[in-house]
Order: structure tokens, then C-alpha cells, then sequence
């Protein structure tokens, strides 16, 4: 049984997925993605499908649906590497993927993703509290 | 099929190839033997790229409705125009009402209702007939350079 491999740098997951896409592949990716998410605690997944040549409204919902199961998570996704012509393709199909964030590449969206996690940890930390109450504790 | 042919612009097909899908595993190999045909009649990228998605979906509608069925590649010419076309049969429940099938946003399953509305948007010619109990059969056309 094909599974597309899931790589663990830091605080991010890559996949890089470098077959054709079927339904229960896509499907099981989403399974493997959300889990490990969840067991490692990443606060990023980078998806990179520079080498898909198509994308379905099927698989186009399942990138979706990981964008918005890692949110719950606190995790970021980033799609890099969409060929044009399947920009295009989703468009006209109806299907703008929304609610995943995009890059050109691998290196910005890597980038994006760092940023993203910077942005939300500031948001976090409540400007008005002093940390030297911690340290003489 | 003489009916949906006629319906169909009048074009001289040159080469023919049916192709059984019965199982979710046979959708790449058939997507692959759709972007061979696309390739030898240099289609464009972007109109590869369409018709593949297209096949796609109208496969996995197949698959899931009707139960699997076949479909026939034809390699078809108008003029100095070729084109693929791609022919859907399963001989699945049918379906009810082709009218609302077709909208936008309508599924009796659980996906986005996105497959048979934006299948037509993405090629030049398309077409459904469906019989209840009988089955279905979709026919659509894209144009190397549509």
C-alpha cells in the first residue's frame, strides 16, 4: 500500500508528495497529517506539490480540510509549488482553495510559515506582564 | 449513443480505446493513458491539465454512483482541429434530476458538489444522459487548442 512519507524538521512537518494522487491516498495522507500533528506537537505543515499535475475538487477539499484540522491542532499550513495551469484549473472548477495559506516555493514558504508562528506567539504573550516577577520567584 | 453523438459537434474519429475503471486504483493509470492521447495530439498544458481534472472527476462519480463502469478515448478531428473525447458509461441507478445534478453546490453524497458543474466548465463540449436503473453516460470533448 502507497503512503506519501511525512518528515519531521523541528517545529514543522514537510511533505513533499511526488505521485499522482488517488482518493485513498489523499485521504490517508489527511489521517497521517492530523495524527501526527497531534503526537509531535508541530506548529507548521509545509505541502509540497510542485510535482502534482492535477488537482480535483476531491483532493483540492482534502487540502483544505488539512489546513483547517491543523488549525484546530495550532498548526499552520502552507501549500508551496502549485504548477500554473492547476491554479487555473481550480479556479475555474469552482474551487479557490481558501483557508490553507500559499508560497512559490519551498524557501518562502518556509519563511511564511516561520512568520506565521512569530505573529501568533507575540499575540500570546500579554505585553503588559512583567517576566522579572518569574525570575525572582 | 447515436443520440448523444449527434448532439455532440459532427467530428471524424481517428483512433479509439476503451478502458474499464471498477476500482479506485485503475483512476491513475487511466489518467495517465488520457494525458498520452493529450501529448500526441499537443494539446496545451493548461488544456491537459483541464481535461485531466476532468476525467477525474467524471471517474470518481463513476466509481462512487455508478458503481464503476467503462469509458472510451477517442482521438477525434474537425477540420484542422483534434481533439480528445472521452466517453463515461456505468450502468449504475442513474440519476433523478440532471437539472439540479448539474448546479453548483449539489450532492446526494457528502463532496462539495463541484464534479458535474465545474467538469463543464473546463472543457469545450459536454453532455449527460441518464436513465434511472439503467445508467449513465457523460461525453465530453476538449479541442488541443479550445
Amino acid at each position: 500500500m502507497d503512503r506519501i512519507p511525512i518528515l519531521k524538521m523541528g517545529q514543522f512537518l514537510l511533505v513533499t508528495i511526488q505521485v499522482d494522487l488517488y482518493d485513498r491516498l489523499a485521504l490517508d495522507l489527511e489521517a497521517d497529517l492530523v495524527r501526527m500533528v497531534s503526537k509531535t506537537g508541530a506548529k507548521g505543515i509545509l505541502i509540497d506539490i510542485s510535482a502534482v499535475s492535477i488537482v480535483d475538487s476531491f483532493m483540492g477539499r482534502i487540502i483544505g480540510n488539512i489546513g483547517v484540522m491543523s488549525k484546530l491542532l495550532d498548526a499552520e499550513t502552507v501549500v508551496v509549488g502549485m504548477q500554473p495551469a492547476v491554479a487555473i484549473t481550480l479556479v475555474e472548477l469552482g474551487l479557490p482553495l481558501k483557508g490553507v495559506y500559499t508560497a512559490l516555493n519551498v524557501e518562502k514558504g518556509m519563511d511564511l510559515l516561520k512568520l506565521k508562528i512569530q505573529v501568533t506567539d507575540e499575540d500570546e504573550t500579554d505585553p503588559e506582564y512583567d517576566h522579572s516577577d518569574d525570575i525572582s520567584e | 449513443m447515436k443520440q448523444i453523438l449527434n448532439m455532440i459537434t459532427a467530428t471524424i474519429s481517428l483512433n479509439k480505446d476503451h478502458m474499464p475503471v471498477q476500482r479506485d486504483q485503475d483512476v491513475v493509470p487511466f489518467r495517465n493513458r488520457v494525458k498520452e492521447y493529450a501529448t500526441k495530439i499537443r494539446m496545451g498544458l493548461v488544456n491537459q491539465t483541464k481535461l485531466q481534472t476532468a476525467a477525474s472527476e467524471l471517474v470518481r462519480n463513476m466509481l462512487r454512483y455508478g458503481g464503476g463502469g467503462e469509458i472510451l478515448i477517442e482521438v477525434v478531428s474537425r477540420g484542422r482541429d483534434n481533439g480528445i473525447r472521452l466517453t463515461f458509461s456505468d450502468k449504475g441507478p442513474g440519476i433523478a434530476d440532471i437539472a439540479m445534478a448539474m448546479k453548483d453546490g449539489y450532492s446526494t453524497g457528502k463532496s462539495l458538489g463541484l464534479g458535474l458543474p465545474g467538469t463543464k466548465r473546463l472543457v469545450n463540449e459536454f453532455d449527460i444522459k441518464s436513465e434511472l436503473g439503467k445508467g449513465t453516460k457523460v461525453v465530453i470533448l476538449k479541442w488541443a487548442n479550445g
